[in-house]
């Protein structure tokens, strides 16, 4: 039943319902909405410019009670407990402190229990809520539309607008729904799922637009899986993708510091139980995907959008009908050197990063270390694991996940941003190729002249055992094929080799 | 900001698509605190290949940057916009804008006209026919002039008019202060707030 059919109002989407609810004021002859921010997310790469508009203006800080800061685009994942040896980014990190300190913001600083990744800081505190509206200074802001929020990254000139005013001029967004039915098989997860999408609809498939992902596969999915889909809508060009809210939402949620209690927490569920889109409301564009075919997902190239199952060959560019396409294609494969051709499982790769606001969350390393429970990382590669949060590292350790991946030959590090965008040490060297579960695989985003694939944990996990682009399918054929043998004949020596680097990086604790 | 009215200046062929804001400024010139000083980060990786168009002496001094489809998509860094700017430029065409980039360009002065994909191939064609070529951007009547050639580029009116008035959005938003105070007493009580600050319970292994 919905709340439109009882009413007679006109039926809306949910993210119509959250855009009108936040109305300061309508737009008249083409002027924007004024849209009212509930919660807005700051770090230390995008805010020192905003805060000096401020100061400059003589403004205050409107709201500081919605407002809060974490570092963690620049912070290094090892020896956090030794200044910052990048005289820039220590720079960047310290103006963040005092511009806190001067106007009041609470800052989750590095060695908090609550510092990470923005994007996973926000829905573990429970700020992240159903129904309101969320804005950061990172494109990535889209993750918090998991919940059903209206989230969506702003520039620097929009975050001193947010912090002066509470408020953001916007013109609404259209609609898209974007509908995957069907079950998932074991091995297939929420990041598969995104990628298809972006494959599907292109990088710009989703610009102007907020997507509504919905269907059975993506009610099935935790809040972790939502957050990952969310999370890359902006690859697809949207600004923001939502997903109504459920009980796993509220289940969630429950209990969080910040999430509502006693007699709150049923005014908010009851709110939160409207949000849902109506039936016979309109979108503006839809689009479906069938849970049940898909595949693990890899990218070959240098958008996030040049993607094909893993199963599946390099595609040739001169298959491609669109010039700007096809010359797209064929630049990316220059950078990237690959063939056209060549089976994406044939592809070595010498790094596999696990970590970034897409997949660092505990749920994520969870389905990795899972897979490479009692293995041996395979030769020549190396495995960087970086926690979303400090309190993801420590739930991981608690779980004994961190003595898993160490055992496995991976390194344990501390939360951030890291190999995500290579803001801080953690970089591809030039050449370098890495299975990725982050989000972009642009040319130069993990290091000058590094090469990406953006993959699942899952994949992440498989590939960082075979060394060639893989998925836990892989695995499971190795075994049915005996290939174990050859594995083993490769464990001591690697063992060996392994043994000292994982001292090292325990020693970091 | 100042006002926009019209450009005339070396425009720029650049013959590619998806150009997203990490080629535009890679990550490792975000540290900056300031606000200008970026020129030379602007394309910074491809720069260092002598044949890249920004590279070649008749295209010095430009102010014009014709692109492909998909300029500014990604990353939501207003420093790509501060890069271009402190490069030179006044002016972006392109057929499609990433939407984070292209509202970063208006509140910065940094004109983001939308031209279609067949005008991008023409203004290519002229510009690398004869490099170094002028052409002039004018936003009162939204085109672009070359020689005997015009074409007309797309804007949202509200983004025209503050760039044409050079106004500064938030000074706009503050005349409406009295709606948005009237809008925060009605918000719901339990909505969420940082401060207090509060943490979740430790984790206990």
């Amino acid at each position: 039943m919905t709340n439109a059919a009882l009413t007679g109002e006109r039926p809306r989407t949910l993210a119509e319902k959250v855009w009108d609810k936040h109305l300061v004021a309508k737009g008249e002859d083409g002027t924007p909405d004024l849209i009212y921010i509930d919660l807005h997310l700051v770090h230390e790469v995008t805010s020192p410019q905003a805060f000096d508009g401020l100061r400059l203006a003589g403004r205050p800080l409107r709201r500081p009670d919605l407002t809060i800061a974490t570092e963690d685009h620049n912070t290094p994942t090892l020896h956090i407990d030794r200044p910052i040896a990048d005289v820039t980014s220590r720079t960047q990190i310290e103006t963040l402190r005092s511009n806190c300190a001067e106007f009041g913001v609470r800052l989750h600083s590095l060695g908090d229990i609550e510092q990470g990744i923005v994007h996973v800081v926000g829905p573990q505190l429970g700020l992240t809520q159903p129904g309101i509206t969320v804005v950061c200074g990172d494109s990535h802001t889209s993750t918090h539309g998991a919940f059903g929020a209206m989230a969506f990254g702003i520039g620097t000139s929009e975050v001193e607008h947010v912090m002066a005013t509470q408020t953001l001029p916007l013109k609404p967004f259209k609609t898209m729904a974007i509908t995957v039915e069907g079950t998932l098989r074991p091995g297939v997860s929420a990041k598969d799922i995104i990628l298809a999408v972006i494959a599907k609809i292109g990088t710009g498939g989703g610009q102007g637009y907020v997507l509504e992902f919905r269907g059975s596969a993506i009610r099935s999915l935790s809040m972790e899986g939502r957050m990952t889909i969310c999370n890359m809508s902006i690859e697809a060009g949207a600004r923001a993708g939502m997903i109504a809210p459920d009980a796993t939402t509220y289940e969630y949620l429950r209990g969080r510091a910040h999430a509502p209690s006693g007699a709150d927490w049923d005014d908010a569920v009851a709110y939160w139980e409207t949000l849902a889109t109506d039936e016979g409301a309109g979108f503006d564009a839809e689009v479906v995907l069938d849970a049940d075919a898909l595949e693990p997902f890899v990218t070959w190239g240098t958008n996030p959008g040049q993607g094909v199952s893993l199963s599946d060959t390099v595609p040739n560019p001169e298959t491609i009908t669109d010039d700007n396409e096809r010359a797209a294609a064929e630049r990316a494969l220059e950078y990237m050197d690959l063939a056209a051709g060549t089976p994406m499982k044939q592809i070595r790769v010498d790094t596999v990063f696990l970590g970034s606001c897409t997949n660092s969350r505990v749920e994520d390393l969870r389905a990795a270390a899972e897979i490479v429970k009692g293995r041996t990382l395979a030769d020549g590669v190396r495995m960087l694991v970086v926690p979303g949060s400090a309190r993801v590292r420590i739930e991981a350790e608690a779980e004994g996940l961190d003595k898993i991946f160490t055992d496995f030959g991976a390194e344990w590090r501390f939360a951030g941003c890291s190999m995500c965008l290579g803001m801080n040490p953690d970089q591809l060297a030039p050449g370098e190729r890495c299975a990725s579960t982050s989000n972009r695989n642009f040319e130069g985003r993990q290091g000058k002249g590094g090469r990406t694939h953006l993959v699942s944990p899952l994949v992440a996990a498989a590939t960082a055992i075979r060394g060639t682009l893989s998925s836990p399918w892989d695995l499971a054929a190795d075994l049915a094929a005996g290939a174990t043998s050859h594995t083993a004949s490769h464990t001591a020596s690697h063992t060996a080799s392994h043994t000292a680097s994982n001292t090292a990086s325990n020693g970091e604790k | 900001m100042q006002k926009f009215h019209a450009v005339t200046g070396i425009a720029v062929p650049l013959r590619r698509s998806n150009v997203d804001t990490d080629q535009i400024i890679p990550a490792v010139y975000l540290k900056r605190v300031t606000k200008t000083g970026f020129e030379d980060a602007l394309f910074a990786a491809w720069r260092q290949d002598p044949e890249f168009v920004l590279n070649k002496p008749a295209y010095r001094g430009a102010r014009v940057l014709v692109a492909g489809a998909d300029f500014g998509t990604g990353s939501s860094r207003e420093h790509a916009v501060w890069a271009l700017r402190d490069y030179g430029f006044d002016v972006v065409l392109s057929p499609r804008f990433g939407d984070i980039f292209r509202g970063n360009s208006g509140k910065q002065g940094l004109l983001a006209g939308e031209i279609s994909e067949a005008d991008a191939e023409t203004l290519w064609t002229v510009l690398e026919s004869d490099p170094g070529l002028e052409l002039t951007v004018d936003l009162v009547d939204r085109t672009v002039r070359v020689g005997d050639l015009t074409v007309s580029f797309e804007i949202d009116d509200y983004t025209r008019w503050r760039l044409l008035e050079g106004l500064d959005d938030i000074g706009l938003t503050l005349r409406d202060e009295a709606r948005i105070s009237e809008f925060e007493s009605t918000r719901e009580p339990w909505l969420p707030r940082t401060l207090p600050a509060l943490s979740s319970p430790d984790v206990t292994p």
